[in-house]
C-alpha cells in the first residue's frame, strides 16, 4: 500500500460540501509566471481543497471551483502579487451547511 | 439602489456583526446588515464553542429560542504521542446546572438565529450582497460602502468592519494589515453524523449533555496546533489547526494531518461508523495582543476576528467577537443619543470599553504566548508530548524492572532529550508567557 492510500483524496472531502459555482468567474487568480515562488508552490501541499497544482511544466495551476474560501494562499501568496484574491460575488462560492 | 442614509452599516453576520447590530438596532438605531454568503452563517466556520455569559449579555433568553447543540459538562485535554494520550478529564456536576456556562453549536443555525433576532427589532439584513470598497470623504472620513449589487454606494455615519478575519475591506483601504502567516492558523473540519444515543454513549453523558475533547502534541508533527473533537446533538466535529507559517514551512496537507488524526487510535473509535457530511476550513487569528489593529478611526470601528480578538490559550475567540459587537454597537448608540458625529476622537469610546473588559485584559495577558508558541513549536508539540507518553508507560507498564529504575529512565530521558538548562529555560519562558 502506497503512502497516499492511506489518505482520503480531498474531492472525495469536498463532494460533501455544497457550493454554486460562479462559472466563468474565478476569484482567485494566478498571474503568469515561469518558476513559481517557495510559497506559491507550497500551496500545492497546503491548500485545503486543492485547489493549487504544479503542471508538469513547473508552473502552478489553479481551479477554484472547490475553494473553501480560508484566505490561506491570501494570506501567502497575495502580497507578492502572484495571486489576486477577491470574494465570490454575493451567494456564490462555499455555502456552509453547518460552518 | 438604497437611497435613504442609516446610522450604522455593519459589514457581516457573524458572531461580533450579529452583536453589534442587535445592539444598535434595540436601541433604535437605523441599521443595515450586509452579509455575503446566501444566508447568515453560510460563510462562517466554527468548532465551535459558545459561551453563555456573553450571549446572555446581549440576548439574556436566548437558551429558550436559540438553536444549541448540547450543554458542555466535560473537558478533556489530550497529550498526544503517536500511539497513546495522556489526558486530563474535568467533568463537574456543577457545570450540570439547567443554566449551562458554554454550549456546542452549529453556526450555520445560530448565525441565522442571532441575525434573526437583529432583524425583529428593525435592522435591515441583506444577503448574497459583498461589500467591495469602503467609501470616504475628502478628510479620509468613511462615510459608506460599494456592494456588488447594482446600485450607487449606501451612507451611514458609521460602518462597524465585522468582515472576519481574512475579510478584504478594512486591509484594502489600509485601515488593518493583511494577516501574516505566523498570525493566523489555518483550521481544517469535518462533521461526523451518528444518532445521539451512540455520541452519548461512546463520551459517557446522556440528554442534552455534551463533551469537549482539546488536543495536542505529536498529531501537529512540530508544528504549533491543536486538534479538536466537539459533541454536538447527532453528530462529532473532528478537526485541527496549525499556525499558516508551520503549515508553508513543512509543507504540510492540513486534509492529511486530519485525516491522520482521525485515525488515532484514541480518536478512531469515537467516530467509527460515521457519515461525515461536510469538510470546511478557516483561518483563526492567533496573533494575540500584539497584532491588534487600531480599533477605531473616522467612520469606522473593527470588531471580532477582524481585529485579531481571540484567545488562542483558552480557545475563545466566538465569546470575543460577541463582546466587540455588543460594545461597539452601545458605543455608537451613546454618540449617536449625544447627537455627536462619528469621528475617531468620539468612537474612540468603543477601545475604552474593549480595554475595560475581559477581551483585552486577557489578550494582554497572553501578549508573549504567540512567539512563545511559534519559536518553541517543535519543542512544545513533538519532543514534549513523547516523553511525557515514555513517562507514563514507565509508569503504569509492570514488567519485573524495579520501579526506581523506571524512574530513573524518565528523568533521563527528559535530561538527556532536552537537557537540563532547556527544561529550565522552557520552563521560566513558558511560566513568563503564561504571567
Amino acid at each position: 500500500m502506497g503512502i497516499e492510500a492511506q489518505f482520503q483524496k480531498v474531492e472525495e472531502k469536498l463532494y460533501q460540501n455544497r457550493y454554486l459555482v460562479d462559472a466563468g468567474q474565478p476569484h482567485i487568480k494566478i498571474a503568469p509566471h515561469e518558476k513559481p515562488s517557495k510559497n506559491l508552490l507550497a500551496m500545492t501541499h497546503l491548500c485545503p481543497a486543492g485547489c493549487y497544482t504544479e503542471a508538469e511544466s513547473g508552473q502552478v495551476e489553479l481551479a477554484a471551483d472547490g475553494c473553501l474560501e480560508c484566505g490561506t494562499c491570501r494570506v501567502l501568496c497575495e502580497e507578492s502579487g502572484e495571486i489576486t484574491w477577491n470574494y465570490p460575488r454575493g451567494g456564490y462560492g462555499i455555502l456552509f451547511k453547518f460552518g | 439602489m438604497i437611497e435613504e442614509k442609516f446610522d450604522a452599516i455593519v459589514i457581516g453576520a457573524g458572531m461580533a456583526g450579529n452583536a453589534a447590530a442587535f445592539t444598535m438596532a434595540s436601541r433604535g438605531l437605523k441599521v443595515l446588515q450586509l452579509e455575503r454568503g446566501e444566508y447568515p452563517g453560510s460563510k462562517n466556520v466554527q468548532g465551535g464553542i459558545l459561551y453563555a455569559d456573553m450571549v446572555e449579555k446581549i440576548i439574556p433568553e436566548f437558551r429558550n429560542e436559540a438553536p444549541l447543540e448540547r450543554r458542555l459538562i466535560e473537558q478533556r485535554f489530550w497529550l498526544m504521542s503517536d500511539n497513546a494520550h495522556t489526558g486530563m478529564h474535568y467533568r463537574n456536576d456543577d457545570f450540570n446546572e439547567e443554566k449551562g456556562n458554554r454550549y456546542t453549536i452549529i453556526r450555520s443555525q445560530f448565525d441565522r438565529w442571532f441575525a434573526k433576532e437583529s432583524q425583529a427589532k428593525g435592522a435591515i439584513l441583506l444577503c448574497e450582497t459583498t461589500a467591495v470598497e469602503l467609501i470616504r470623504d475628502g478628510y479620509g472620513k468613511v462615510i459608506g460602502v460599494r456592494t456588488d449589487r447594482s446600485g450607487g454606494p449606501i451612507h451611514a455615519d458609521v460602518v462597524v468592519l465585522a468582515e472576519g478575519v481574512n475579510g478584504l475591506l478594512g486591509t484594502r483601504a489600509e485601515l488593518r494589515p493583511r494577516p501574516q502567516a505566523s498570525q493566523v492558523a489555518l483550521a481544517v473540519k469535518e462533521m461526523h453524523f451518528l444518532p445521539a444515543e451512540v455520541i452519548e454513549q461512546r463520551f459517557n453523558i446522556k440528554g442534552d449533555e455534551g463533551v469537549v475533547i482539546e488536543a495536542a502534541g505529536t498529531i501537529s508533527k512540530g508544528m504549533a496546533g491543536m486538534g479538536f473533537i466537539y459533541t454536538n446533538k447527532e453528530s462529532i466535529s473532528v478537526g485541527l489547526g496549525c499556525l499558516v507559517s508551520d503549515f508553508a514551512e513543512n509543507q504540510t496537507s492540513p486534509a492529511q494531518l486530519l485525516d491522520l488524526f482521525k485515525k488515532h487510535p484514541s480518536v478512531a473509535p469515537l467516530i467509527a461508523g460515521s457519515e461525515v457530511k461536510e469538510y470546511a476550513a478557516h483561518l483563526i487569528p492567533e496573533g494575540g495582543y500584539n497584532a491588534i489593529p487600531k480599533l477605531f478611526g473616522e467612520g469606522y470601528v473593527i470588531c471580532g476576528d477582524a481585529a485579531q480578538l481571540n484567545n488562542a490559550v483558552h480557545r475563545e475567540g466566538s465569546n470575543l467577537a460577541m463582546t466587540s459587537g455588543r460594545l461597539a454597537g452601545e458605543a455608537i448608540f451613546q454618540i449617536k443619543s449625544r447627537r455627536d458625529p462619528c469621528t475617531a476622537q468620539n468612537l474612540s469610546l468603543y477601545k475604552k470599553l474593549l480595554d475595560d473588559s475581559f477581551v483585552i485584559k486577557d489578550l494582554k495577558k497572553y501578549k508573549d504566548m504567540p512567539d512563545l508558541l511559534h519559536t518553541q513549536a517543535s519543542n512544545l508539540f513533538l519532543t514534549y508530548p513523547q516523553l511525557v507518553a515514555k513517562a507514563m508507560e514507565n509508569f503504569v507498564r509492570v514488567d519485573g524492572t524495579p520501579k526506581i529504575e523506571k524512574e530513573k529512565n524518565t528523568f533521563s530521558s527528559f535530561r538527556k532529550t532536552r537537557g537540563a538548562l532547556g527544561l529550565l529555560g522552557d520552563a521560566v519562558r513558558f511560566a513568563r508567557a503564561w504571567r
